[in-house]
């Protein structure tokens, strides 16, 4: 057969399979990007003002989700997390029941990328002007009304760097789920590149596909800080 | 130092010291003398190739840096395709492509198979070693690249101004204060690098990974053996962030 013909969309073609992939893959890196954002949201605040136990919590799950390999923590996760979620069945009387691959690789990409995130977060928390954060106070707002309207869209431009720099490891991140044996992108152009022995091609296309997201990633990521800049004068 | 200690940390550190007692004592651990020496000989095996795809990325990585400054526009073009690719893709992807892909379409050359290297090529680590190499090079290259920009213009003239032919003010001035603005990076990547070695253990390389899942198969124990691994991987991570840090310490740099 023809390239061509291997990766045309009908079977015995498989572009349908690489492209479902794609987008296991893309929900995947979505919704565990969208975990992390509200862990590292959450973490951050845990870290700046949190009391010294929550700190300190905090202070071990950053370094060490930061000095584990990714698949190590992709594997442990996903066990420990099926593990949880059927003891917690088995107490409530219903019997075990089987976790989605989608469901699982969001909360183990999102664990992971939360460390992450918390970090980026804390910095561009700290890179506020203190003068902003004194003036809601004085204003009387409430903390929940001072993160709506003052610390989170005030650290937003100090986080867009290091949060989009995260987007595109996660999308990367999703390929380590092949491991543990959910179809996203990567299993997918393994399991094509098994049946028709056409390796190379498969895993080629794979490449450009992974490399039209990271590029077309790149190019939202410029418009989005051209947005969050603007007012914001030019340093160098 | 004393400050450190208090009240609730000596809690914390109780409550941690009686989780680990947990551990040791409550989960099995006698599979752990039958697989000792499969685990350290699986710890120097991701140490080895840490060190070499280390220190030859790196060395890949220097030409890739200054070419996207100063190279004739192909070239320039070309490492900065190559970079881009790398760090647009996952390694992971990377990795299979180079040993399912390429790795197949080598036994159908003859001449390779009556090179020398083909006893090689034969092996699943010489497949791991590349794409962890291009890997590194990918990400390093692009801090070289930042690093040879950001050398002050100053000194390159200064030694233009001395009569230093381009090659030598490679060697005296531009590559040495590029590798020095580069350095404190370094740390980071090395600590990236050791995290992407357990990929190799998907190609059959019998890695420290490798050797847990061997572990896993052959006695049915998931975690023990999982939470071992993870501990052997912090303590590396460990070992290289001090170790990093005290040569940083040694050379104060100023300007960067």
């Amino acid at each position: 057969m023809s390239a061509f013909e291997l990766l045309a969309f009908s079977p015995p073609g498989w572009g349908a399979v690489l492209l479902r992939g794609l987008a296991m893959s893309m929900s995947v890196a979505f919704g565990g990007y969208l975990v992390g954002l509200l862990i590292g949201i959450g973490g951050a605040f845990g870290k700046l003002y949190g009391g010294p136990v929550l700190r300190d919590l905090l202070a071990c799950y950053t370094t060490v989700v930061r000095a584990i390999p990714e698949l190590v923590l992709i594997v442990l996760l996903f066990y420990v997390g099926s593990d949880i979620v059927n003891q917690v069945m088995q107490l409530l009387g219903r019997p075990p029941i089987d976790i989605s691959g989608l469901a699982a690789g969001i909360m183990v990409i999102g664990v992971v990328q939360g460390a992450y995130s918390t970090e980026v977060i804390r910095g561009a928390i700290k890179a506020i002007p203190p003068g902003m954060i004194e003036a809601a106070r004085a204003y009387g707002m409430k903390p929940s009304l001072m993160l709506r309207r003052i610390t989170l869209p005030a650290m937003l431009p100090h986080a867009i760097p290091g949060l989009s720099n995260l987007w595109l490891i996660a999308t990367k991140d999703t390929a380590l789920l092949a491991v543990i044996g959910f179809t996203e992108l990567t299993l997918a152009t393994r399991q094509a590149g098994g049946a028709t022995k056409h390796y190379f091609l498969f895993f080629s296309a794979a490449g450009v596909l992974y490399l039209i997201v990271t590029l077309l990633s790149n190019v939202l990521i410029r418009s989005i800080e051209r947005r969050a800049y603007r007012g914001i004068p030019e340093v160098g | 130092m004393l400050s450190w200690i208090k009240p609730h940390r000596v809690v914390l550190m109780l409550l941690a010291a009686g989780l680990v007692v947990y551990i040791a004592t409550a989960m099995s651990w006698e599979w752990l003398p039958q697989f000792a020496g499969d685990l350290v000989a699986g710890v120097g095996v991701t140490l080895l190739i840490l060190a070499s795809t280390v220190i030859l990325g790196f060395l890949f990585a220097v030409p890739l840096g200054l070419f996207q400054v100063t190279g004739p526009k192909p070239l320039a073009l070309l490492c900065k395709g190559f970079c881009t690719l790398i760090r647009g893709t996952p390694l992971l992807l990377q990795l299979w492509l180079i040993y399912y892909g390429v790795g197949s379409l080598f036994p159908q050359v003859p001449w390779i198979r009556e090179s020398f290297l083909w006893p090689y090529l034969r092996e699943a680590w010489p497949y791991g070693v590349l794409a962890l190499t291009f890997s590194f090079a990918g990400y390093e290259g692009e801090v070289m690249r930042g690093a040879f920009a950001g050398v002050p213009n100053g000194e390159l003239e200064a030694g233009r101004a001395y009569g230093m032919t381009p090659f030598t003010l490679l060697r005296r001035i531009w590559l040495p204060r590029a590798i020095a603005r580069a350095l404190p990076t370094l740390n980071g990547e090395v600590v990236l690098q050791l995290k992407a070695t357990p990929l190799v253990a998907t190609i059959t390389v019998i890695d420290v990974y490798a050797v847990t899942s061997k572990v896993r198969q052959a006695t049915y124990i998931i975690y023990e053996p999982l939470l071992l691994l993870a501990l052997i991987y912090l303590c590396l991570t460990g070992i290289l962030v001090f170790t990093f840090r005290y040569f940083e310490n040694r050379n104060p740099t100023r300007d960067v």
